[in-house]
């Protein structure tokens, strides 16, 4: 117990300051003022996997860790789409996820927000579309915001998370 | 007829060191395999490769590891006939989800009786049920409560108790053996690496290795030790994240504030030497998409000492911690006599007491240099698949020392040929999760035929079935979490 407590201390804080929103990765208008400032004091993530290669996971895991520090924005990942306020779907959309995304997508209560995440979730990536794959997730379902990157870092996916819930600029 | 004949009378392939082919018709076939099982060899990889203008028959492909080395025997089915070639399962449980795999992706059937389709989602899948008094399923996924791939686990229980797990894979299924036969194959490297994110070295290295093979482009020496750092970086990174994980699971959220805070640190000095925090698109044919300079190197073997001793510190406070040891003890126990029998590999095998390392048994260029020591416990538990990631972190950091401290002078790439139409060849990787195969078919004009990565999630998800019997649903996220398989892996 000694030892736990004192690596505890000696570690000490090594949070950091969350990025500005970016404009740039907004795809759809923005919500209205008053309901992203509500959304914004609490907000709830529901991950879905439609196809991913597992590579976003491990930079969306990352935020969790005391750098990025992500329940200190007031920002968790919840266990039910019906908790949920903003839905982070990586991957390509495959043909043996859609259902499962339509009935996510569908369980989230309105006003819901939706971000894609990798290259593979703003534009189908290396895999496109194929028999098996559909492509975008905004061939699915509406997406707000999109984050490229094959992964994305921490720090843009959380930039992109907060885009989504910032008032309109 | 002894493996040793079989072995005798094969090819060396080209590729990985170790790998030899041969053909064989249906009775060879089954013979090979009950050949290989009774040396104690295992069936890794099966998949199917269609005719085509430089080859004429479709044919089955197995691939044994065995103590000699890796044997690929080559089945040619019959053209026009029916071709329903014999089953592996009844040697292999391993091949019952391969076989039925390799019908969905290229309609060539074999005998065994299980046809429930694996990556074709179109019809409601038949679980298994179990009867009796008090049992109810549970049904979790594919979206699951954490951030995790999807997958769907049918639990039957009795109150707390698992009778029995059957899981349900393939949501992921996104058509990459198809979509590599869309890439030229001097670019397949790329998907290669995104075959499963977390093992994104060691597939494009196996791809790399395989294509360099077929082209005959020999690897600068400092190419290939600098692959090896990047190998042995992936293996740290996800046994860091691992660990830390697998504290949380069992309520320890201190231990996972450590490790993600340690990996985060080491995902840092990976970004500021190679300029990006996981190793895609760095493994390219014929060496290394770029160079290290040396003060890059030092600053990360400084970054790597430090993670290495940290965790080392961590490991007491895991080790002398009664929460922790309690729960990691005896919890998704796999007793080395059915590790053998599933042909489970891997770090998962090695905590089941199954020797084998691909770093050791079948070491290609600098890993023959290296002497790595292998990671071995013997009691199967989640407290054993933790011991052996506690091990491989300190042998991966002893081996980034002397890596990155003594690289070869030399150029970091070399030109790679086209292969020629019909070449084939093997590349085998011990990645962090186990060995990785990547079997490559050329087509004519610088095309692939045929590619088939190959993750060990593939023998090591049944296992988990087995590992959970007996246990309560509330382990079964920390027992899985022990295995931490590839769904898009094993999805293709």
């Amino acid at each position: 117990m000694l030892k736990t407590l004192r690596k505890i201390a000696t570690v000490g804080l090594v949070s950091e300051p969350a990025p500005p929103p970016d404009e740039l990765l907004r795809v759809r208008r923005a919500l209205d003022g008053r309901i992203a400032a509500v959304l914004g004091r609490a907000l709830c993530i529901r991950h879905v996997d439609a196809g991913s290669c597992n590579g976003c996971e491990l930079e969306i895991q990352a935020l969790g860790n005391p750098y990025y520090n992500l329940e200190g924005h007031n920002i968790r990942f919840v266990a039910s789409p019906r908790h949920a306020d903003l839905l982070l779907v990586t991957g390509p959309v495959v043909r043996n996820m859609e259902a499962a995304l339509r009935r996510v997508y569908a369980a989230t209560p309105d006003p819901k927000l939706v971000v894609a995440l990798g290259d593979c979730g703003c534009t189908g990536g290396l895999l496109g579309e194929c028999p098996a794959s559909l492509g975008p997730v905004s061939n699915i379902i509406p997406v707000d915001v999109a984050v490229p990157g094959c992964p994305p870092g921490p720090l843009r996916i959380l930039q992109g998370i907060l885009t989504a819930i910032s008032p309109p600029a | 007829m002894p493996l040793r004949r079989w072995w005798q009378s094969a090819q060396a392939l080209a590729g990985a060191p170790g790998v030899r082919g041969l053909g064989a018709g249906s009775e060879e076939w089954v013979q090979a395999a009950r050949d290989v099982a009774a040396s104690g060899g295992t069936l890794y990889a099966l998949w199917v490769a269609a005719a085509s203008a430089g080859a004429p028959h479709t044919s089955v492909y197995g691939a044994y590891l065995t103590d000699v080395g890796v044997l690929v025997v080559e089945l040619a089915l019959p053209a026009g006939g029916d071709p329903l070639y014999p089953g592996l399962e009844a040697i292999f449980p391993a091949a019952s989800r391969l076989q039925r795999a390799a019908f969905d992706l290229s309609a060539v059937r074999c005998s065994d009786p299980d046809r429930r389709p694996w990556l074709n989602h179109e019809k409601p899948y038949e679980f298994i049920r179990v009867d009796g008094e008090g049992v109810h399923e549970i049904g979790v996924g594919p979206v699951h409560a954490g951030t995790i791939e999807p997958g769907h686990f049918r639990f039957s229980v009795v109150g707390e108790k698992v009778l029995r797990l059957e899981a349900h894979l393939g949501y992921v299924h996104k058509g990459i053996e198809q979509r590599f036969a869309e890439l030229p194959i001097l670019q397949g490297h790329r998907l290669a690496a995104r075959v499963s994110g977390d093992s994104a070295v060691a597939f494009s290295w196996a791809y790399c290795q395989a294509l360099e093979g077929m082209s005959g482009c020999a690897v600068p020496p400092r190419a290939a030790w600098l692959r090896a750092a990047c190998l042995e970086l992936e293996r740290l990174a996800n046994h860091l994240g691992d660990l830390g994980a697998l504290g949380n699971d069992v309520g320890f959220a201190f231990g996972l504030a450590q490790f993600s805070r340690l990996k985060e640190d080491l995902l840092r000095a990976v970004a500021s030497a190679f300029g990006r925090r996981y190793l895609f698109d760095i493994v390219t044919p014929g060496g290394m998409a770029l160079d290290l300079t040396a003060e890059a190197a030092r600053s990360l073997i400084n970054a790597v000492r430090a993670v290495c001793s940290e965790t080392a510190e961590l490991r007491t406070i895991y080790d002398e911690h009664e929460g922790v040891r309690d729960r990691f003890t005896g919890a998704g126990r796999l007793q080395p006599e059915l590790a053998a029998r599933l042909g489970v590999i891997g770090l998962a095998g090695r905590a089941s007491g199954q020797a084998r390392d691909l770093r050791v048994d079948l070491p290609c260029p600098p890993y023959t240099e290296l002497a790595v020591a292998k990671a071995v416990q013997q009691d199967g538990d989640v407290a054993a698949r933790v011991a052996v990631r506690f091990e491989e972190v300190r042998e991966s950091g002893r081996l980034l020392a002397q890596l990155l401290s003594a690289l070869p002078a030399g150029a970091h790439a070399a030109t790679v040929d086209t292969p020629a139409d019909g070449a084939f060849g093997v590349g085998l990787i011990e990645g962090w999760r186990g060995p990785v195969l990547v079997a490559l078919h050329a087509g004519p004009a610088g095309s692939v035929r045929r590619c088939h990565p190959h993750d060990p999630s593939w023998q090591n998800w049944p296992a988990l079935e087995y590992a959970i019997i007996g246990n309560i649903v509330p382990d079964f996220p920390v027992i899985n979490k022990s295995f931490n398989l590839s769904y898009s892996g094993a999805d293709l």
